[in-house]
């Protein structure tokens, strides 16, 4: 099983008003968390991006978590901390060039001795392009495409020095892409960066299967997973790749008490704090797209009908068919007898793995045993003690269990993740 | 006689590309305990090296004090990106950040991006003021106290304290606001070597520490006076500049066959007069000079790195100390502090708050 945790930062999971949240963005939280997953042997840690800050009706969004700092900077500083653990940062392809962003990864394995890896992503938006020289936005096939050209560049560079350690001229000319000249850092200790890919649609599976090492997926159920695994798994030989070179690994949220009780009730009580009343509304806006801040978050829900293609809410993920989401909502809370801010609880839930130790232990075995998953990306819900309760209570019965490692055998991300280092080509 | 205003002294630690975070690190470490104001690390995307902002990264959690200041390419970057990652060099050394501003004029480099041919270097001076202007904007955008944290409303953040910025350049854009909050220096350190006329226009507006050249005391203080004039046409006082003398230093003949003095050696561009000599030789220079009011301080680059810093730390910095010219620690914390500098409001925060009181 492999195990890597995600910072909890810019999200509506990440709790801020418990009295144990502290600071998002002081180095000494991250510094924590990370002590923390390398404590409990843990493949990486993961942090996420920030382009833009959220806005509603023209105005930055004010009531999750806001502020992160530059990905690439602060692992380069927990390099320092660290001895182990891999050092994953989400960098887009879409407001970043090849050449820059190759030589910052290469830089960061170098100085880390072997432990980065580059999540990628794409930008969606021309909102997010207001603050780069390419502004506007790229549509999404173009947006995939430009990413996978990327990333073959990306490699190209890495690649592009001999094995006597001297640079060796690239040239790169593509669609997206015209690039010569020589890479300035050497081959780096695990050959490349290992390369992430988030995401679930047609196109990002693709992508994954063609070139990743690691897939970060979103499946709540076993059925769920076990499909998804399947079918990326079945995409790799098309590319002459073995299941084993791709990593399957959902994001999960994990609750641990006690008893499976306690652990419900207090799954439960976070998801009452994730979702405020304020969040619930501003859930409805994003399906309805109009102000509703008038509506009572314990009452019933608007009679009115979604505006659609509303760019009320800028900078989150649109939502897909506002019409259908509300029609949902509506059943949902007719039937159950739900205020507003509790169906928003019920209907958006992510909490996996709910339980005591064993329990929690048991249900990650079985996912990896049913071959639903090859390992975890934990997302906890507090800064920085989110994952204590995992590490101190869970990941002693997965070694018990002979299910997790007890210590490091390598010490590049690769050799955790069992991915082979790449041939050069220098 | 010892001028009442302190002096200030800076290293570089590049030299051939190293890729060990251990070698940097001790050489930072070295500049730390001769209680230097900062060390720089030069970069280019045309030569064999690593990104310099990373390696300072890389070696902030393992130093206290000593400020770090990368070189950063404003010609083929983001200035989004790189307002953002100056900002977490700020976090991740608690206030000791900050960056040295450079352009990249040639075809070659231009080659490696493949979306902009080579421009003049006035052009790309004025454009690298304009990242200036931008990254700080960013780093205002966030008022200091913004993050309130507010479980009665449900607010993290007073959005009245988070700014768009609204930048319009020639050649970029920017709306903001950051993503970073505001860095604990407000506004990290913007070094710019001043030397050519468009660099030290760029410099006399936007930089708070200035490095030039000159071979003689006089030489230094006109230069400097020549950056105070330009400063104030943009309405900047003389305190808020410093202007250091960039000196390239072989002290490897010391024992020797001592040199004092300047001597015409090998052409170093980018980094300064070409000292050749014994640290007491250096330290002798650096006492005149400062003594006859030409410079705030030198900003150093040993020759061969791991001899030269421990020669300029043991031997020049230790005789200035015992001479009563320079600090035997740091009093402060953050770079701005051993810089004299104070730290700046946010100017969203200064004009929201004149608003109110209007």
């Amino acid at each position: 099983m492999h195990l890597a945790a995600h910072f909890p930062g810019v999200n509506s999971t990440t709790v801020w008003s418990d009295p144990r949240s502290g600071s998002q963005i002081d180095f000494a939280s991250f510094e924590y968390l990370a002590r923390t997953a390398e404590r409990g042997t843990f493949d990486f840690f993961f942090l996420a991006e920030g382009l833009r800050l959220r806005e509603y009706d023209g105005r930055v969004h004010d009531l999750d978590v806001v502020g992160r700092p530059e990905s690439l900077t602060v692992l380069n500083a927990l390099a320092a901390v660290t001895d182990r653990l891999g050092l994953a940062a989400t960098v887009n392809t879409t407001f970043n060039e090849p050449y820059e962003l190759a030589r910052r990864l290469a830089t960061l394995d170098h100085l880390s001795g072997g432990r980065a890896a580059w999540n990628v992503v794409t930008s969606s938006d021309a909102f997010t392009g207001e603050n780069f020289r390419r502004g506007g936005y790229l549509d999404r096939a173009d947006r995939y495409t430009r990413a996978a050209e990327f990333v073959a560049a990306a490699r190209e560079l890495w690649d592009s020095w001999t094995p006597d350690g001297r640079p060796r001229p690239f040239e790169h000319r593509g669609r997206h892409f015209d690039v010569s000249g020589e890479f300035t850092v050497p081959r780096s200790p695990q050959g490349h960066p290992v390369v992430i890919q988030a995401g679930d649609s047609d196109e990002g599976r693709e992508f994954a299967a063609s070139s990743a090492d690691v897939i970060f997926t979103r499946h709540g159920t076993l059925e769920a997973g076990r499909a998804f695994y399947a079918d990326v798994k079945g995409r790799l030989a098309a590319y002459g790749r073995r299941p084993e070179d791709l990593k399957i690994m959902p994001g999960v949220t994990v609750v641990v008490g006690d008893t499976d009780a306690e652990a419900q009730e207090r799954a439960a009580a976070i998801r009452r704090l994730q979702v405020s009343p304020q969040n619930a509304i501003l859930a409805l806006e994003q399906v309805w797209g109009t102000d509703l801040s008038a509506y009572d978050p314990d009452g019933p829900f608007p009679t009115s009908d979604p505006v659609p293609d509303s760019e009320f809410v800028q900078g989150r993920v649109r939502v897909a068919d506002p019409l259908a989401v509300a029609s949902r909502w509506r059943a949902l809370s007719r039937e159950k007898g739900l205020s507003i801010r509790e169906t928003v609880i019920e209907s958006t839930t992510r909490q996996s793995f709910v339980g005591a130790p064993e329990t929690v232990a048991a249900e990650l075995t079985a996912f990896v045993d049913g071959r639903a998953a090859d390992g975890f990306i934990l997302v906890p819900h507090l800064t920085p003690g989110g994952l204590d309760d995992f590490v101190d209570r869970v990941v002693p019965l997965l070694r018990e269990r002979g299910a997790f490692r007890s210590e490091y055998t390598g010490s590049t991300l690769r050799s955790h993740l069992g991915l082979a280092e790449p041939v050069g080509k220098g | 006689m010892t001028p009442g205003r302190p002096l200030h002294l800076a290293a570089e630690i590049g030299g051939p590309p190293r890729y060990d975070p251990d070698h940097y690190l001790g050489l930072a470490r070295l500049a730390e305990r001769g209680a230097l104001d900062y060390v720089t690390l030069g970069d280019s995307f045309a030569r064999p090296g690593p990104d310099a902002l990373s390696v300072l990264a890389r070696i902030a959690p393992a130093t206290d004090r000593i400020g770090l200041v990368p070189t950063v390419d404003t010609t083929h970057t983001e200035p989004f990106h790189v307002s953002s990652a100056v900002a977490t060099l700020d976090w991740v050394s608690r206030g000791r950040a900050g960056w040295r501003a450079d352009v990249s004029t040639t075809e070659a480099v231009a080659g490696l991006f493949g979306r902009r041919t080579a421009r003049p270097a006035e052009e790309l001076w004025h454009e690298a003021g304009e990242v200036a202007d931008a990254g700080a904007r960013l780093w205002d955008s966030w008022e200091d106290d913004a993050e309130i944290r507010d479980t009665a409303t449900g607010r993290f953040i007073d959005r009245d304290k988070v700014h768009h910025i609204d930048f319009e350049g020639d050649s970029f854009s920017v709306r903001g606001p950051a993503i970073v909050p505001r860095p604990p220096q407000g506004r990290p350190v913007t070094v710019i070597d001043g030397t050519t006329a468009p660099a030290r226009a760029a410099a006399a507006r936007h930089a708070d520490v200035v490095h030039i050249r000159a071979t003689s005391p006089e030489q230094a203080a006109a230069a400097r006076a020549d950056v105070h004039r330009l400063a104030a046409t943009h309405g900047r006082a003389a305190h808020e500049v410093r202007v250091l003398v960039a000196l390239a230093v072989d002290l490897g003949d010391a024992e020797t066959a001592p040199e004092p003095g300047l001597a015409s050696g090998p052409p170093l561009a980018g980094h300064g007069t070409y000292f050749r000599g014994g640290p007491v030789d250096l330290a002798e220079l650096v006492s005149e000079w400062y003594r006859a009011g030409a410079a705030d301080g030198f900003h150093l680059t040993p020759i061969t790195p791991a001899r030269d810093l421990e020669r300029i730390v043991n031997g020049t910095v230790a005789l200035l100390q015992h001479r009563s010219l320079f600090r035997t620690f740091h009093p402060g914390g953050t770079l701005r502090e051993h810089l004299g500098l104070a730290r700046p409001a946010s100017r969203y925060a200064l004009a929201r708050t004149a608003g109110e009181r209007r």
